[in-house]
């Protein structure tokens, strides 16, 4: 308990990552909070790589986090936008009303 | 080392707590501020583990970009929230069953792997190298893995593009560039060269 190792932070990952998959399965009708459990799914995966990186003592997993980070602002930035032109069009963010393409 | 025990409890405690609140809250602004709370512990937590720049980028790229642009969004929409809370509780039975078998999944594979013998113990941690963590990235990131941060860079510009694209609206009352317009004027179309004969002056019309 007292010996911090890969493992804890490994076991504090899985939790962070298992919370967002929940959050996707519950807040099935707000997508902002869908994209927030999709923050949350990638940040996990930050905590994984920079956890090896420090304990292999390999740069690496640190540069890959830089670059997924990069991946997850881009992608919050195009949800968002998505999210407010969806607003704008239908006035709701209800899921169940994005069934334009269901043809 | 106890020390290090006990920031890393705390610290995770923080995050947990505050990702179940960012999952559960009933107001999504409390929601927004729930995730700033478990990203500025995460990074917290980056920075204990000796990954400095990394914890500081966290800081900076996800509270003070992308937090941000979930409040602004957030509060731009003018919703009721709360409905959109209903069917909570039918999805939790099924969303709970799911996320603790992905957790046993997970727990499984962590505790049934064997360590590597050159995994090092926290206590032989190196934090104080003669070369510092961003020095070290910096290193690579512009040799080993500068077609990657290109990309990335690139990434980014389109990810600029298509947000400005999605969000542009078009006002009739607002006079835009137009390129092909601008480009394809001729010279006939807006000079006329007249004789003014005097005393008599010129009219534009004909």
């Amino acid at each position: 308990m007292i010996d911090i190792g890969l493992g804890h932070y490994l076991g504090l990952s899985s939790v962070i990552f298992t919370i967002g998959v929940v959050g996707i399965f519950l807040n099935r009708k707000n997508v902002i909070v869908l994209l927030m459990s999709i923050e949350l799914i990638l940040i996990a995966v930050n905590i994984n790589l920079v956890s090896f990186s420090v304990y292999l003592q390999d740069i690496a997993g640190q540069v890959f986090t830089m670059f997924v980070l990069t991946v997850a602002a881009a992608e919050a930035a195009i949800g968002l936008a998505i999210l407010v032109v969806f607003f704008r069009n239908k006035g709701s963010i209800h899921v169940d009303d994005i069934n334009s393409l269901k043809g | 080392m106890l020390a290090h025990a006990i920031v890393f409890y705390f610290f995770s405690i923080i995050t947990i707590f505050s990702s179940i609140m960012v999952i559960s809250a009933k107001n999504t602004i409390h929601a927004v501020f729930f995730l700033i709370l478990d990203f500025v512990s995460i990074s917290c937590l980056f920075i204990m583990l000796g990954a400095e720049f990394l914890g500081m980028i966290t800081l900076i790229v996800y509270v003070g970009a992308v937090a941000v642009l979930f409040l602004f969004v957030v509060m731009m929409i003018n919703i009721n929230f709360s409905e959109l809370k209903s069917g909570f509780l039918n999805y939790l039975p099924f969303g709970s069953l799911i996320g603790l078998v992905i957790l046993l999944e997970l727990f499984i594979m962590v505790g049934a792997w064997k360590y590597k013998p050159e995994f090092l113990n926290t206590s032989d941690l190196t934090f104080s190298k003669n070369i510092s963590n961003t020095e070290s990235i910096g290193n690579v990131i512009y040799t080993d893995y500068i077609h990657y941060f290109q990309i990335s860079g690139v990434i980014l510009l389109v990810a600029m593009i298509g947000a400005i694209l999605l969000t542009f609206q078009k006002r009739d009352f607002l006079k835009r560039q137009s390129i092909t317009d601008q480009v394809s004027r001729e010279r006939s179309d807006s000079v006329i060269i007249k004789k003014v004969e005097s005393f008599k002056g010129v009219k534009i019309d004909d």
